[in-house]
C-alpha cells in the first residue's frame, strides 16, 4: 500500500496499575493502517491485542495510562483531552467488540442506540433523516426495518453484532478496529460479518484493523497481518508472504497450532504467555522458542527490515554486528528452564 | 407495539390475580398467630380479676368460645364484605380506626418515603458515579450512620436538637391544637385537607408537624437506598455497554445519565416495594416518638389489650398496602424494563 496512513501508530506503551505493579500490556508498538486496508493483529489471549485496540481510541479502562504516539490527522490521540477523543470515536474512529450479547442497553430500543449516536455528532440532522440513515445501514447489514423498534433482548448474537456494526458504520469512521468481532457467533454468522467488514472496505475505503487469534480469518480477508507476544509486535508483512514464509519463530509455531482438514496431529507451543508483570529478559519469547540461542536469553531483539514490507523482531535475522560473541550458540535446556524460573 | 401492549396487559392481569392468593394466606396466618398467641381480648380488658363464670359468658357473647374453624369462616365472610368488626376496649369500629388512624399514618410513610428515595437516590447515585472520592466517602458514612441508628434515637435527637434547642420544630402531633379545630376533614391526609381549604396558615402548620417525623423515618430508609443504588451504580459503569457507549463517543453525561442510572435503578424499584413494608414497621416507632395518632401508634395498644379484631384488622391493612404497592412496583419495572414482560 502506497496510500498515506490513516493512522500511525508510533512507539505506543499502555500500562495497567495493578496490586501487584504495573503491567505492560503494550510495549513500544508501532502500526501504520492506511485507508481501504485490511489489517490482521493476531496473537495468544492476554498478549495486548486488544489494549492496543482500545490504546488507538484512547479508550482504556481506569487505573490505565499510556504514552508514546497515535497520529490521527496530523493530531497526536495520547494524551487528547476526554472531549478530544469523544469527538473523534465513532465519526473517525469505531469499535465493535467480541461480545455483542451485552454491549447494547438493555433497556434501549436499536432506534433510540441509532438516535443517540447520530444525535451526538451529525446534531443538525432532524428525526427523519436519522430514520432514513439508520435504516439503510440496517438495511445492508441485513436487518429489516420492522425490528427498528424492538429491544435488543429480541434479537439473536449474530443479529445484536451486526446492528452493532451498523452503529458503528452508520457514522461512516475512517478506521474500523474490529476485537474478534466473531469469536463468540457460529461459523455461517462470522462468515456473514466478515463479508459485511469485506463490503465496508470495498464501498467507504474503510480502513479495518481486525483483531483475532483465527488465522483463517487473517488469511482470508485481512491484506497485511501484524503477529504480537507480550505486548510487542514480533512480525509484520503482508498476509501472504508471512504465511507462506514466516519469519519469527513465533508466527512459525503459531502457524503450525492451526488446524486444517490435513491436520493429524493437534502441535501446541510448550510453556504459556509470560506474565506481563514481570517479562522475561530479552527476547520474551526465548522460554518457548524452539530456535532460541544465547543472546535471545540477555538482550532485546532488534527490530529489522527484512524486505521493503517486512519486519521483524528476532535475533535469528540480526543485526549480526549486535550479537556478542558466542551469542549464536544454542540455547541448552536447562537454560531455558532457568530463564523460565527468572 | 401491539405486541408489547399485549404482553404489558397480560404481565398486568397475571400479577393481578397472583393478590388473591396473597391476601388469603396472609389473612389466615394473621387469623392463626392472634389465637395462638398467650391471653384473650376478654381476660385482658377484665384486668385477670374477673370470675371465670364472667369472663366465659363474655366470650360466649363474643362467639370466642365457637371452634376455631367457625371463627375463620365467619371472619373470612366479614372480611370479604368489607366488615372488619369492632375493637372492644377502647370500643370503637375498627373500619373507623383503619380510617381515622390510617391515613395519618399514610400520610407520615408518603412523605417519609418521599424523603428516603430524593435522599437515597440522589446520594447513592453520587457516590457511586464519583466512587472513592471524598463525595463517596461521605456519603458512605452518612448510609451507614443514619441505618444504624435506632428510629426512637435518630428522633429523640432531632426533638432535643430541633425542638427543644434551636426551638425551630414541633416535636409531638399532627398539628397545633388550633390547627385541628379550624381544619375540615375531607380526607383526614391533613395537607391534602388544607389544600382542598385552601387555608394555608394550617397547611405550613401540618407541614411543620410532618418535618421531623418524615425526616426521621426517611432517613432510616435512605441508608439502604444509599448503599444499594451505589453498589448498583458501580457494578453498571463496568457493564460492557457502557464502554460501548463511550466507543461511540457518546457524552459522558448522557452515559452516567441514560445508560448508566437507568440500569442501576432497575433493581432498585423491586427494593423500593420492599422498604415500604419496613417503613410501616418503622412508623410504629416513628409514632411511638413522635406521638402521632396513627394507626401503628393503635396497633400497640389493641396487640397489649389482645383484641383480635383490631389487630387483624389493622395487620390486615398493612399487609394490604404491601401487596397494593409491591403490585404497582412490579408494574413500574415492567413499564421500565422491557425483559421482565416475557
Amino acid at each position: 500500500m502506497t496510500n498515506e496512513p490513516v493512522v500511525s501508530v508510533r512507539e505506543l506503551r499502555v500500562y495497567y496499575g495493578t496490586k501487584r505493579g504495573p503491567v505492560q500490556a503494550v510495549d513500544g508498538v508501532s502500526l501504520d493502517i492506511a485507508a481501504g486496508e485490511v489489517v490482521g493483529l493476531v496473537g495468544e489471549s492476554g498478549c495486548g491485542k486488544s489494549t492496543l485496540g482500545r490504546g488507538i481510541l484512547g479508550l482504556l479502562p481506569e487505573g490505565a495510562s499510556s504514552d508514546g504516539e497515535v497520529i490521527y490527522g496530523g493530531r497526536n490521540i495520547v494524551g487528547m483531552t476526554p472531549k478530544e477523543l469523544r469527538r473523534l470515536r465513532g465519526p473517525d474512529l469505531g469499535l465493535i467488540f467480541q461480545e455483542p450479547m451485552t454491549r447494547l442497553n438493555p433497556l434501549m430500543r436499536i432506534e433510540e442506540h441509532f438516535k443517540e449516536t447520530l444525535e451526538q455528532h451529525e446534531p443538525s440532522l432532524g428525526d427523519k433523516e436519522i430514520r432514513r440513515r439508520s435504516l439503510e445501514t440496517l438495511g445492508r447489514m441485513g436487518i429489516p426495518p420492522t425490528r427498528f423498534s424492538q429491544y435488543p433482548h429480541e434479537f439473536s448474537g449474530g443479529m445484536r453484532q451486526r446492528i452493532m456494526i451498523a452503529l458503528a458504520v452508520v457514522l461512516q469512521p475512517k478506521l474500523l478496529i474490529a476485537d474478534e468481532p466473531t469469536t463468540s457467533l457460529d461459523v455461517i454468522v462470522e462468515a456473514q460479518i466478515l463479508s459485511i467488514l469485506a463490503d465496508l472496505r470495498r464501498n467507504f475505503g474503510t480502513a479495518l484493523l481486525l483483531i483475532t487469534h483465527n488465522l483463517g480469518i487473517v488469511a482470508e480477508s485481512c491484506d497485511r497481518v501484524a503477529v504480537m507476544y507480550a505486548g510487542k509486535i514480533v512480525e509484520e508483512g503482508p498476509a501472504r508472504d508471512v504465511f507462506i514464509d514466516p519469519a519469527h519463530p513465533y508466527t512459525r509455531e503459531l502457524l503450525r497450532s492451526t488446524i486444517s482438514l490435513e491436520t493429524s496431529e493437534l502441535h501446541s507451543i510448550p510453556g504459556a504467555p509470560p506474565s506481563l508483570l514481570d517479562p522475561p529478559r530479552g527476547c520474551r519469547f526465548h522460554p518457548r522458542c524452539p530456535s532460541a540461542m544465547w543472546v535471545c536469553a540477555t538482550t532485546d531483539p532488534i527490530e529489522k527490515r527484512i524486505d521493503a514490507d517486512r519486519r521483524v523482531q528476532c535475533w535469528l535475522h540480526g543485526p549480526e554486528d549486535r550479537i556478542p560473541e558466542g551469542g549464536t550458540a544454542e540455547l541448552e535446556r536447562e537454560e531455558i528452564a532457568v530463564a523460565e524460573e527468572a | 407495539m401491539a405486541a408489547k401492549g399485549t404482553s404489558l396487559r397480560q404481565y398486568a392481569l397475571t400479577r393481578l390475580a397472583l393478590v388473591v392468593p396473597m391476601v388469603l394466606i396472609l389473612l389466615t396466618l394473621v387469623f392463626l398467630l392472634m389465637r395462638v398467641a398467650p391471653g384473650d381480648p376478654v381476660s385482658a380488658s377484665l384486668g385477670g380479676h374477673a370470675p371465670p363464670a364472667v369472663i366465659n359468658q363474655i366470650k360466649h357473647k363474643l362467639g370466642f368460645d365457637k371452634p376455631l374453624y367457625v371463627q375463620y369462616v365467619q371472619y373470612l365472610g366479614n372480611v370479604g364484605r368489607g366488615n372488619f368488626g369492632t375493637a372492644i376496649n377502647p370500643a370503637q369500629p375498627v373500619s373507623e380506626i383503619i380510617k381515622v388512624n390510617g391515613t395519618a399514618t399514610l400520610e407520615l410513610t408518603l412523605y417519609a418515603m418521599i424523603i428516603a428515595i430524593t435522599v437515597g437516590v440522589a446520594i447513592g447515585l453520587l457516590a457511586g458515579r464519583f466512587r472513592d472520592t471524598p463525595v463517596d466517602s461521605g456519603g458512605r458514612l452518612f448510609g451507614i450512620i443514619i441505618y444504624a441508628t435506632p428510629i426512637f434515637f435518630l428522633g429523640l435527637m432531632a426533638q432535643l436538637f430541633f425542638g427543644v434547642y434551636l426551638g425551630w420544630l414541633p416535636v409531638s402531633g399532627r398539628a397545633s391544637p388550633l390547627t385541628q379545630a379550624t381544619l375540615t376533614t375531607h380526607t383526614n391526609i391533613y395537607t391534602i385537607d388544607a389544600i382542598i381549604d385552601r387555608n394555608w396558615a394550617a397547611l405550613g402548620d401540618v407541614l411543620r408537624h410532618m418535618i421531623l417525623p418524615a425526616f426521621t423515618l426517611g432517613l432510616v430508609t435512605a441508608g439502604v437506598f444509599i448503599r444499594l443504588i451505589r453498589i448498583n451504580v458501580i457494578r453498571t459503569m463496568k457493564d460492557d455497554y457502557i464502554e460501548a457507549a463511550r466507543a461511540r463517543g457518546i457524552n459522558e453525561r448522557s452515559v452516567v445519565y441514560h445508560h448508566a442510572f437507568r440500569n442501576a435503578l432497575v433493581p432498585v424499584i423491586t427494593i423500593i416495594g420492599l422498604q415500604v413494608a419496613l417503613l410501616l414497621g418503622g412508623a410504629v416507632l416513628t409514632e411511638t416518638t413522635f406521638n402521632w395518632p396513627g394507626i401503628g401508634h393503635e396497633l400497640l395498644l389493641y396487640i397489649e389489650n389482645r383484641d383480635y379484631a383490631a389487630v387483624q384488622g389493622i395487620i390486615v391493612v398493612f399487609a394490604l398496602v404491601v401487596v397494593a404497592v409491591s403490585v404497582v412496583i412490579d408494574f413500574v419495572g415492567a413499564f421500565i424494563d422491557p425483559r421482565i414482560r416475557y
